[in-house]
């Protein structure tokens, strides 16, 4: 095993851990914003109430979310130095405005809401957590313009052996950076929603606390339907950029080998990526990718055959990752369309709840599936058409980034155990009775 | 000023800043063990930095952010030549902020010795690797013109490595301490200004052990012998040293705490002031200096990034100190019967 796999592995380690607590964040702050206000304009103690619940949750994922955040922004440094030195001129300005833009502003906002129930009217108290919900999904905006440019490198020159900065304006215009944007924050509520779906399910198959989870479910159905709508349609508009950006890409998600015209879209596949080809087929329907990649049945899609072996991705992980994503996407419109119009109806309808609380961790296997046909169909390249993952790395050796896996793996699985321990506790005791 | 010279002043406050808010927060995490008598004493400890640790420890992102921004090349050869200390530090401070939001979930004990343990490593050992990387820094690290690192890890627990852990831990009890008797009362804010004054018994003389072995062991003060005008940072830097024992004992702790506050800014700006115009210089050969000129981004990234400082910087300190003033009283048993308090 080389240093430069290994720091992949790590790097992949940290990042999809990282990313099982960042979509929370994003979408659930929004909805606690959303009933603390309701509790301060109507001061009906059951949104005080649902706040809360949520909000301990919310806590919980936060703390994780932030302590496994630290470390990746420091792993450019330590295991991807070569790359850092190549385009920190570019890349690093975007993590230092993440830094002082948006992750302050969360940071020292959440302090104050947890310790400042006391210390600040209701209105400035609900103020306090759109603060914290907008500077979260700020800083997802500058951490994805800067995966955006890694994927689509704009906005720089080569210059004394590195890329420099020569436009701002286009880096943080890049399109891929914000199509990537709009697709991953409706994708954050729509986790949000089923994660408040499922817990709420849960309860309401109990039939306990129905005053505040009947309420918490029907906000979750509303937000999961739209943003399960939008990820579908963002999610289409991306797949077309990439068609047109990252062939490779494209031809890995479906396993497509021969270039040509009408290209079919298989229904079951095998890729056998030593002799180039599928080794089951099942059900090709001819023009079918041609019309995802460019909304067009006759369009000729490049297939891997005509891409240089070393610059093709895994196909097999981005394959799957594909199929799973888009699956999973299409199940939740369908489970939150069903859901819609039994929406006055959930109590008489135990077999949806139960499906729902079984659907809770299916928004997180979407993303992180995702992710990987974001970043897996990116290689071999670390800057699409620019630098190599391989040319990247720094120059440590085998045992230290060996050891440090180990601890990432180590760590970070006891951390998952006692956060989930903690979730799931604070799940089952459920929100505060109510006082009257 | 050059661009890069203002950078190169602009990333040392950036350390400075993040050393002077988080540095309270690891010197409590320090003493919290011994200091912490009873159950509601560690408590009072954690609720008195709860609400600031998470935006003091963002000074330590944006820190290393702009190291990335202003200076990609330092940022490449730093993090992957001390590899092992910084991935200490890091799970280190992974322990302490879990640790921190994990303890009071659940009332038993074996449940809160786990995460007590968490907090003194996670508050201690960056502390300690802190200031063991800044003084190894100060003396050049052993990497090429490739930047590859051809050193020991545990080379860096060199005498004067060692004696600048030892400063910084001390630095930071006694920050800490002052933080808590302004938070603190009674018996356990007795307790804290015996820790403040006791412990700065020991830092005073560490401290010129310290500027006496910077002499013989590394080159700071070239800078200072070329312009004696800088040995006046230095006196004030002494001057709030002694200061803080004076504000101490006259029961001004806030003046005590922002004493301390200084000292700590000054101390790193002792070293770098020294180092300049190097941020990351090479034992090896001093042509393989990372310096502020040579390291650099491009113009127009330093400019971007100076306009984004300076306009988001400020806005920060502002909404910063009006948490740090929403926070300043004692913690009282009120505070603490609170369902979210720590």
């Amino acid at each position: 095993m080389d240093p430069v796999f290994l720091s992949r592995l790590q790097f992949a380690a940290a990042t999809m851990f990282h990313f099982l607590f960042v979509p929370l964040t994003l979408g659930l702050s929004i909805l606690i914003a959303y009933m603390e206000t309701k509790y301060a304009r109507t001061k009906d103690e059951t949104y005080l109430r649902m706040t809360k619940f949520w909000g301990k949750l919310f806590l919980i994922n936060f703390a994780l979310g932030v302590v496994t955040g630290i470390t990746l922004e420091f792993q450019f440094g330590t295991n991807w130095s070569r790359y850092s030195a190549y385009v920190g001129d570019i890349f690093g300005s975007l993590l230092a405005i993440e830094a002082s833009v948006a992750f302050f502003l969360e940071s020292t906002f959440i302090g104050i809401w947890i310790f400042g129930w006391k210390k600040l009217s209701a209105k400035a108290h609900a103020g306090v957590m759109w603060l914290i919900a907008l500077a979260g999904n700020m800083s997802a905006v500058w951490i994805l313009l800067a995966n955006g440019f890694m994927q689509n490198p704009v906005g720089y020159v080569i210059r004394d052996g590195r890329a420099e900065l020569a436009s701002f304006f286009a880096l943080i215009t890049n399109k891929h950076g914000l199509l990537e944007i709009i697709h991953v924050i409706p994708s954050a509520l729509l986790l949000s929603a089923f994660f408040i779906m499922g817990v709420a399910a849960w309860h309401l198959l109990k039939k306990q606390h129905l005053d505040v989870f009947v309420p918490s479910f029907r906000l979750g159905l509303v937000v999961g339907l739209v943003s399960a709508v939008l990820v579908a349609v963002t999610g289409d508009m991306h797949g077309v950029n990439v068609s047109k950006t990252q062939p490779a890409k494209l031809a890995a998600m479906e396993s497509h080998w021969e270039t040509q015209t009408r290209a079919p879209i298989v229904l079951f596949a095998i890729p056998d990526e030593e002799n180039e080809r599928n080794r089951i087929e099942i059900g090709a329907i001819p023009g079918i990718l041609s019309f995802l990649g460019f909304h067009d049945f006759n369009a000729k899609v490049t297939g891997l055959r005509d891409i240089p072996k070393d610059e093709r991705p895994p196909v097999l992980l981005t394959f799957i990752g594909f199929r799973t994503m888009v699956g999973l996407g299409t199940l939740f419109i369908l489970l939150t369309v069903y859901g819609w119009f039994k929406r006055n109806k959930l109590l008489e309808n135990p077999f949806y709840l139960k499906i729902m609380m079984f659907s809770l961790p299916l928004p997180y296997l979407a993303i992180e599936m995702g992710w990987i046909v974001s970043e897996v169909g990116r290689q071999p390249w670390i800057v699409y058409g620019l630098m190599k993952t391989a040319e990247a790395a720094s120059p440590i050796s085998t045992t230290q980034v060996f050891t440090s896996l180990m601890g990432f793996i180590l760590v970070y699985g006891l951390l998952g155990a006692v956060g989930f321990f903690l979730m799931a506790k604070t799940v089952k005791e459920g929100p505060e009775a109510a006082t009257r | 000023m050059e661009l890069q010279t203002i950078w190169f002043f602009l990333w040392g406050l950036l350390w400075a800043v993040f050393f002077m808010t988080s540095g309270f927060d690891f010197g409590i995490g320090t003493i919290y063990p011994f200091a912490g008598k009873t159950d509601t004493d560690r408590r009072t400890m954690l609720n008195a930095i709860g609400p600031l640790w998470d935006g003091n420890e963002v000074w330590l992102i944006t820190a290393g952010g702009v190291t990335f921004a202003a200076f990609p090349l330092v940022y490449a050869t730093m993090f992957s030549a001390l590899y092992t200390p910084l991935m200490l530090i890091l799970f280190a401070l992974i322990f302490r902020g879990v640790a921190i939001h994990f303890r009071s979930k659940i009332d038993t004990p074996g449940w809160k010795k786990v995460w007590d343990f968490l907090i003194f490593i996670g508050s201690f050992f960056p502390a300690l690797l802190f200031g063991v990387a800044f003084a190894n820094i100060f003396q050049g690290i052993p990497f090429d013109d490739q930047g590859i690192y051809h050193g020991n890890t545990l080379r860096l627990l060199n005498p004067y490595g060692l004696l600048g852990g030892l400063l910084f831990v001390l630095l930071f009890i006694v920050h800490g301490a002052n933080w808590m008797a302004i938070r603190s009362s009674g018996g356990l804010q007795a307790r804290m200004v015996l820790i403040s004054q006791r412990t700065w018994l020991v830092l005073v003389p560490v401290a010129v052990i310290f500027l006496i072995a910077s002499y013989f062991a590394t080159d700071l003060y070239a800078n200072y012998f070329q312009y004696p005008v800088l040995f006046f940072v230095t006196l004030v830097n002494v001057a709030a040293l002694l200061s803080i024992r004076y504000f101490v004992h006259k029961k001004t702790y806030f003046r005590a705490w922002f004493a301390s506050a200084l000292t700590i800014v000054l101390c790193t700006f002792f070293g770098i002031i020294g180092l300049f115009p190097a941020l990351f210089p090479s034992s090896m050969n001093p042509d393989w200096h990372l310096t502020a000129f040579n390291a650099s981004s491009s113009p127009l990234t330093l400019k971007i990034m100076l306009a984004v400082v300076l306009v988001f910087i400020p806005i920060v300190i502002c909404y910063q100190i009006w948490a740090y003033h929403m926070f300043k009283n004692p913690v009282t048993q009120e505070d603490l019967d609170m369902e979210e308090a720590y």
